[in-house]
């Protein structure tokens, strides 16, 4: 799970420095046990108040603490979001804020619990970097390189993540990686969903489409050189995000094109058509109820190849 | 101890520098600063432990104004004490100046953090106590809130949380002028029984004359870091006091005084001069 690879290496760098300090919203109920026992001083559960919780991180980190913030969903972004531009942005903060439970994680508790346009609301802040891994491995990665380097971070985690892959680079916030190769088409997924487009390039194979996977597990900043090579050398690029459409990942990779001048052969965005889900169910149940899994992008891709 | 005449005056340069620079710059809030003149003159003069040509100093009491709109009157503190030149005073809210409408800390030494959004900064000055407490620093975190900005649910976590943590190294000081933007506090959103509310979320509570040195000064210089509970000091204060017609009225929280108003405003607060 994201959510463990994450503790693990926030663990490790908690043990390494006694400046990492971790503040939850009252979510995480048998996960930090383990941490707050370990690290006094490191951990505080702040009661359910993300103001108040941001406003803390602002503080501490002023004094010389590098913050983590948690807790669910949106709860720890859009509650406080005036809190992450006006308090961490603008004074160059050490916060790293995580939610776990992106896009349909919590699919069945309902909208609320929905994390759906987060990705697009926090990339337009400046002075931000915004990522969500693709697999469990690189939870731990992202949260080591955003500590470790500081400034402000969003890490959006996932329930359901893509297999883990080898690589022989480190993980580097903004480049992205390339899980399977190929020139008939690129699919460029954000997070867990990674997973359909892997699933999704292994049946279009058996059709004779070669598609190259790209895991762009940063959306803030963005892998640039990827994307403009997808663009040029092959066969047109398919955005996959669990999210809505305006401003997430497919709208980031448009503007990428557009400023660089370089026009896909074909292009496609697949994510949630502006709207917000009132049907609940488990997260795969719900990718597949708005075509983004593997078989809708299998369908997808074969259709956008006719056109 | 404090030195009366000293503060004093310094509350009269503030008031007097206040005065123009919303005059010049044709700025809102004037009301505003003049209320915590007095307020701002006595921690600047007396209370706040402070190097101006070492701003970042470790072991500095911090100090930051959550009701940023009266961000000009700490902008002249901070001038007056040694921080910057009382010439940039001139460039506040003008095209190109780093002297903003709310208070900024880029490019201004001494100022903590910029504000502007009510309802921000409480918490921020608990995480920055918080910190003191987790690495023993024996230094104290004072912030100057408006009453109004009371409304905010933010402040309320806050009070919460510096209470539960004993965060006695915490002083919220309230400029309760009892007027807001629009109408007064009590027919907007009642605060009162505002004292009893901070009790009982678990503040020790005092409450002073904001106009009053001595009394300002006795409530802020004992603040000890021994009490077990944060510290909230109600200064009781007159919106736009020191100039008679701006005194108690809604309309200098956005007017700015121009010509004979300047004139009359300045010429009043001259004959305080020593």
């Amino acid at each position: 799970m994201m959510r463990d690879a994450f503790l693990k290496s926030l663990t490790s760098l908690a043990a390494n420095d006694k400046n990492v300090v971790l503040l939850t919203a009252d979510l995480g109920f048998g996960v930090f046990e383990e941490f707050e026992s370990r690290f006094p001083g490191q951990y505080f559960n702040v009661g359910v108040a993300e103001q108040n919780m941001t406003g803390l991180a602002a503080g501490l980190s002023l004094e010389g603490k590098r913050v983590v913030t948690y807790s669910i969903a949106n709860f720890p972004i859009l509650r406080c979001l005036e809190q992450i531009r006006n308090d961490a942005c603008y004074h160059d903060a050490n916060i790293t804020v995580v939610a776990s439970g992106g896009g349909f994680s919590y699919g069945s508790l309902g909208m609320s619990h929905h994390a759906t346009e987060d990705l697009a609301i926090l990339r337009a802040l400046p002075n931000m970097s915004v990522v969500a891994p693709c697999t469990a491995k690189e939870a731990g990665e992202a949260i080591t390189a955003m500590i470790q380097g500081g400034g402000v971070n969003y890490l959006r985690l996932d329930k359901t993540v893509a297999a883990d892959s080898s690589f022989e680079s480190p993980f580097v916030i903004g480049k992205s990686r390339r899980y399977k190769e190929g020139d008939d088409i690129t699919l460029i997924a954000i997070g867990g969903i990674l997973d359909d487009a892997n699933i999704a390039s292994m049946e279009l194979k058996k059709l004779g489409i070669n598609a190259r996977v790209v895991g762009m597990h940063s959306i803030k900043p963005i892998d640039k050189d990827e994307i403009i090579d997808a663009a040029i050398n092959t066969g047109g690029i398919v955005t996959i995000e669990e999210h809505n459409k305006d401003g997430g990942l497919g709208s980031a990779i448009s503007e990428i094109c557009m400023d660089n001048a370089v026009m896909p052969k074909k292009f496609l965005r697949i994510g949630l058509d502006n709207m917000y889900s009132s049907i609940v169910g488990s997260q795969q149940y719900l990718r597949s109820r708005y075509e983004m899994d593997s078989k809708a992008i299998i369908k997808k891709v074969l259709n956008l190849l006719k056109s | 101890m404090i030195n009366i005449k000293q503060s004093k005056q310094l509350s009269n340069n503030i008031r007097k520098h206040a005065v123009t620079m919303t005059s010049l710059g044709g700025s809102s809030h004037i009301g505003s600063i003049l209320s915590i003149a007095d307020i701002l003159a006595v921690l600047y003069s007396s209370v706040l432990k402070y190097k101006s040509d070492n701003p970042k100093w470790a072991s500095r009491d911090r100090f930051i104004l959550s009701k940023g709109h009266a961000g000009a009157g700490v902008y002249a503190a901070l001038a007056e004490s040694g921080f910057m030149s009382i010439d940039i005073l001139k460039t506040h809210y003008q095209d190109g100046s780093d002297l903003s409408g709310h208070v900024s800390h880029k490019g201004i030494p001494g100022v903590e953090l910029s504000t502007g959004s009510l309802g921000h900064v409480l918490p921020v000055a608990a995480g920055m106590a918080l910190a003191a407490k987790i690495d023993k620093n024996k230094h104290r975190v004072f912030v100057l809130m408006s009453d109004g900005e009371c409304d905010e649910g933010s402040n309320w976590e806050a009070i919460l949380f510096s209470s539960h943590h004993k965060l006695d190294n915490l002083v919220a000081i309230i400029d309760r002028n009892r007027l807001q933007s629009i109408h007064s506090t009590e027919d907007t959103l009642a605060l009162e029984p505002f004292a009893d509310k901070w009790r009982a979320f678990g503040w020790e509570v005092m409450e002073v004359d904001g106009h009053d040195h001595d009394e300002l000064f006795i409530a802020l210089d004992k603040v000890k870091t021994s009490r077990n509970k944060p510290l909230c000091v109600i200064s009781n204060t007159i919106k736009g006091k020191g100039v008679s017609f701006m005194e108690d009225q809604t309309l200098w929280h956005y007017r700015s005084p121009q010509g004979d108003e300047y004139d009359a405003a300045i010429s009043e607060l001259e004959k305080n001069d020593a």
